[in-house]
């Protein structure tokens, strides 16, 4: 009993068997389907906020552009299921029967041949996942094997952005353009708009979602994610220490992008339609909120972030139609104020110290406090190296230590 | 509604005359309280809502989905509040079938995610009756699976590009046809148009209007030719090249399908380079004196627009709703053609009920064909099976002021055709 205990705390695996038991029984015996759905829909921007703190929590690269990936996975999904939904028999009323409807009304008269891949789940699967990390590859591996970093990697991010929402929006004949991908019913005959199918669904996002914060645990702490940490503390030592630097960051990119992709992914088949609207650079600041609301070092936070983001989204915007934006803001700037390291951040100063003091005597091997086994190779005061300011040390030393997830 | 009297001749105290003439058609205010409860009674809720609607005895509730924040705001907002006049004018009269109507507003926030989900959220949880909203094609491409699955009623107000039928929505704007072909026949005939550039904004309406423009004037009606064809992504604000092209090739006619923002530039770029009403003949189908606002009657005036519905209009109908509309938002407020079709979606959606007596979607669904409304302030119109909205095309010429003079008007109602053949 006390080993599993001290495994659970070790791991972080307590933290992240709450989440799953709030997300996978607590949610779906207090809502309805409806609020059910829009909770699986906040889940796919997680994934997100998720590969955001791998990508920028511990590997000290922030990308405004997750948004790409995210619409990149969603696009595949969306392709593969407009294609089903246009089959001869429905579309009978086209120019051109069998082809999705916006290419019709775009004069084209056969579909293209990039577009027949997607014909077959199998292989619209793997685009979903591979396409977004090829791209992600390409992208890093172009940028940081040159050193760009930092603020220039977070603009070419956000131009990425642009430059696929134009070439979306102006190829609208292949795209759908403005008005995205619509109108998409079923999976292999299987209707994804019915009640059992939602929930079948939700489970299906809830799952995959558990399975990338243990995978994402399981790198941090790996050796890969303390040198992924050393390496966003200190650049120059860990290159000097004979480590390729930049490699590791491309994997950060691209686990990131992976992650945003399969969120995609998992939105169309949830909400039913992929627009622009989710490529560009609005939504990818807004799922770098996420993350910064949940605490960018906590896989758990951001998940919490991206839960707590939407719910105040929807909530507000009902409620008070008229102000809701000013109350957002007001979200935002009241959390980054009065907790720099998000919720994450605000459990660890204030819960927990009060839980180990509690919890000290009976479990005091597992509960030992945090900053005194710090390895010594890793520096406290790191976060000085981003942002500028020294963050407060509870959250870092934490992270580094690997006693949450 | 069938009861036309003057609502001035009436004698009521001012309070009750605003009320009247908010209500147009002119129903004695005292006697509302009782006619309510005796239309009440004589559609019992049970009845008239056999499907689970947020309907009682003395309410029905409505949706509202528009964009109140975001890019799209400033074009929405002349939706929001025609709809809200609408509705205050209806329930002033007594609401539907006896019962109050009250709206639930959502704000799409110009993010057609959020369309769909605030869409759901009115149909599933709020169960309304039915929603009036939307404005771009997008909103309306990603709200329309939720309406067919959840089986809802959307009354949607902008002209469009057609290519669309739905059970769940009814269109009381006009689709391109409606808005384009008469146009055109109007430029060949009156101003001897020979040759048009078509230029448009980048997305789906402006590319399906001008395949139709291209098809009209090619080969159904043997106009012309096309001297030039060119779209520029939403936003675009740098015409230059688009003014060279036109300068080159000296068409008869401009065919402008141009929208939000780029509009400003467009004709403030046009003027500078000495392209003016004088020397051109420029035909938009995208501006109404909403965007003329922004554009400035300056830049604009002499140059026409081609649409259902100006302010001007000089008819009862539309003065009564015009002097409405300016008591509720203000004397310089303007409205255009797609917030007249805003306001049609209330009136449209009542007699649709009191004729199938019932606010169930299917059965509202059924009994919307053939539903006329005298009282709209484009004049006379009618519903056709295919939900669309029979209505007569104008042409108007902008003026200084910001508003257009109608000089032309198709005789008839044209029959909306969303799927046009010939011209696809």
């Amino acid at each position: 009993m006390d080993s599993i205990k001290s495994w659970l705390a070790r791991s972080g695996m307590g933290s992240v068997l709450i989440l799953a038991l709030i997300i996978v029984v607590v949610f779906p015996l207090t809502m309805d389907l409806f609020r059910l759905n829009l909770v699986g829909k906040y889940l796919t921007y997680a994934f997100v906020a998720v590969g955001l703190v791998m990508l920028w929590g511990y590997g000290g690269v922030l990308s405004l552009g997750q948004g790409v990936f995210f619409g990149l996975g969603g696009y595949m999904m969306a392709m593969f299921m407009k294609l089903e939904a246009s089959d001869p028999e429905t579309t009978k009323i086209q120019s051109t029967p069998g082809i999705p409807d916006f290419m019709d009304w775009n004069q084209i008269t056969e579909l293209p041949l990039w577009w027949e891949p997607f014909r077959h789940l199998p292989l619209a699967l793997l685009a979903v996942l591979l396409v977004p990390t090829v791209l992600a590859f390409i992208i890093s591996f172009a940028m940081f094997r040159r050193r760009v970093g930092g603020v220039y990697f977070a603009i070419i991010t956000q131009a990425v952005c642009l430059i696929l929402t134009v070439l979306i929006v102006g190829q609208q004949g292949y795209t759908g353009g403005v008005n995205g991908i619509t109108d998409l019913k079923t999976i292999l005959g299987w209707d994804t708009r019915t009640d059992e199918a939602k929930y079948i669904l939700y489970f299906l996002n809830a799952g995959l979602l558990i399975a990338a914060i243990l995978l994402c645990r399981w790198i941090q702490l790996s050796k890969l994610g303390t040198l992924l940490l050393a390496m966003r503390d200190k650049e120059d030592r860990v290159r000097f220490s004979g480590y390729d630097v930049s490699m590791f960051k491309v994997f950060a990119f691209c686990l990131a992008a992976m992650l945003s992709a399969i969120g995609g992914a998992m939105f169309v088949l949830q909400v039913g339609f992929m627009s622009p609207s989710l490529v560009g650079i609005v939504p990818s600041i807004e799922m770098v909120i996420f993350a910064a609301v949940g605490g960018r070092m906590s896989l758990v936070g951001a998940v919490y972030g991206a839960l707590l983001v939407n719910f105040g989204k929807t909530y507000f915007s009902e409620s008070f139609p008229d102000l809701w934006l000013f109350l957002m803001a007001a979200l935002f700037i009241g959390v980054v104020l009065a907790f720099p390291n998000g919720l994450a951040g605000l459990y660890e100063s204030h819960v927990k110290p009060r839980l180990g003091k509690r919890k000290d005597k009976p479990a005091s091997g597992a509960n030992s406090t945090p900053s005194s086994d710090v390895p010594p190779a890793i520096p406290l005061h790191s976060g000085a190296s981003h942002g500028g300011k020294p963050l407060a040390r509870t959250a870092l030393p934490d992270g580094v230590q690997g006693t949450s997830a | 509604m069938a009861d036309k009297k003057d609502p001035i001749q009436t004698p009521l105290t001012d309070e009750q005359r605003r009320k009247v003439l908010m209500g147009m058609a002119a129903m004695p205010a005292m006697m509302m309280p009782g006619m309510a409860l005796a239309q009440a009674a004589q559609f019992p809720t049970a009845k008239v809502n056999t499907t689970k609607l947020a309907v009682t005895d003395t309410e029905v509730v409505v949706g509202q989905l528009h964009s109140a924040t975001g890019t799209m705001a400033i074009s929405e907002t002349g939706s929001i509040q025609a709809e809200q006049l609408a509705i205050d004018q209806i329930n002033a009269m007594g609401g539907v079938l006896g019962r109050k109507i009250r709206v639930i507003k959502e704000d799409g926030a110009s993010d057609w995610p959020t369309f769909a989900e605030k869409s759901k959220k009115l149909l599933v949880q709020d169960k309304v009756a039915c929603v009036f909203g939307c404005w771009t094609s997008a909103s309306r491409k990603a709200v329309l699976p939720i309406f067919e699955k959840e089986n809802g009623m959307l009354y949607y107000p902008t002209f469009y590009e057609g290519l669309e039928q739905s059970k769940n929505v009814i269109y009381t704007g006009q689709e391109a046809t409606q808005q384009i072909l008469y146009g055109l026949d109007w430029a060949a005939k009156e101003k001897k148009a020979k040759t048009f550039f078509l230029v448009g904004s980048d997305y789906i309406w402006p590319r399906t209007s001008m395949k139709i423009a291209r098809k009209h004037i090619e080969s159904v009606a043997k106009l012309g030719k096309v001297a030039g064809e060119e779209y520029y992504p939403l936003g675009h604000t740098n015409f230059n090249s688009l003014i060279n092209k036109i300068k080159l090739a000296k068409p008869d006619c401009i065919f402008a399908a141009v929208v939000g923002g780029s509009n400003v530039a467009f004709y403030k770029q046009l003027k500078a380079a000495g392209i003016t009403a004088d020397k051109q003949f420029l035909l938009t189908i995208s501006v109404t004196e909403d965007e003329v606002l922004g554009i400035g009657g300056e830049n604009i005036a002499g140059f026409y627009s081609s649409m259902k519905y100006f302010q001007s209009l000089d008819n009862a109908n539309n003065k009564a709703f015009v002097e409405a509309f300016k008591k509720a938002y203000g004397p310089k407020s303007v409205i255009g053609d797609v917030t007249q079709a805003g306001y049609l979606g209330p009136w449209i959606w009542k007699a649709t009920v009191e004729k199938a007596g019932s606010f169930d979607v299917d059965k509202i669904a059924a009994a919307s064909g053939g539903i006329e409304l005298k009282t709209a302030p484009e004049g006379y119109v009618k519903v056709h099976d295919n939900h669309h909205l029979w209505s007569k095309a104008r042409i108007g010429q902008a003026q200084l002021d910001g508003q257009f003079k109608v000089v032309a008007e198709s005789p008839e109602l044209i029959e909306p055709n969303p799927f046009p053949k010939g011209y696809q």
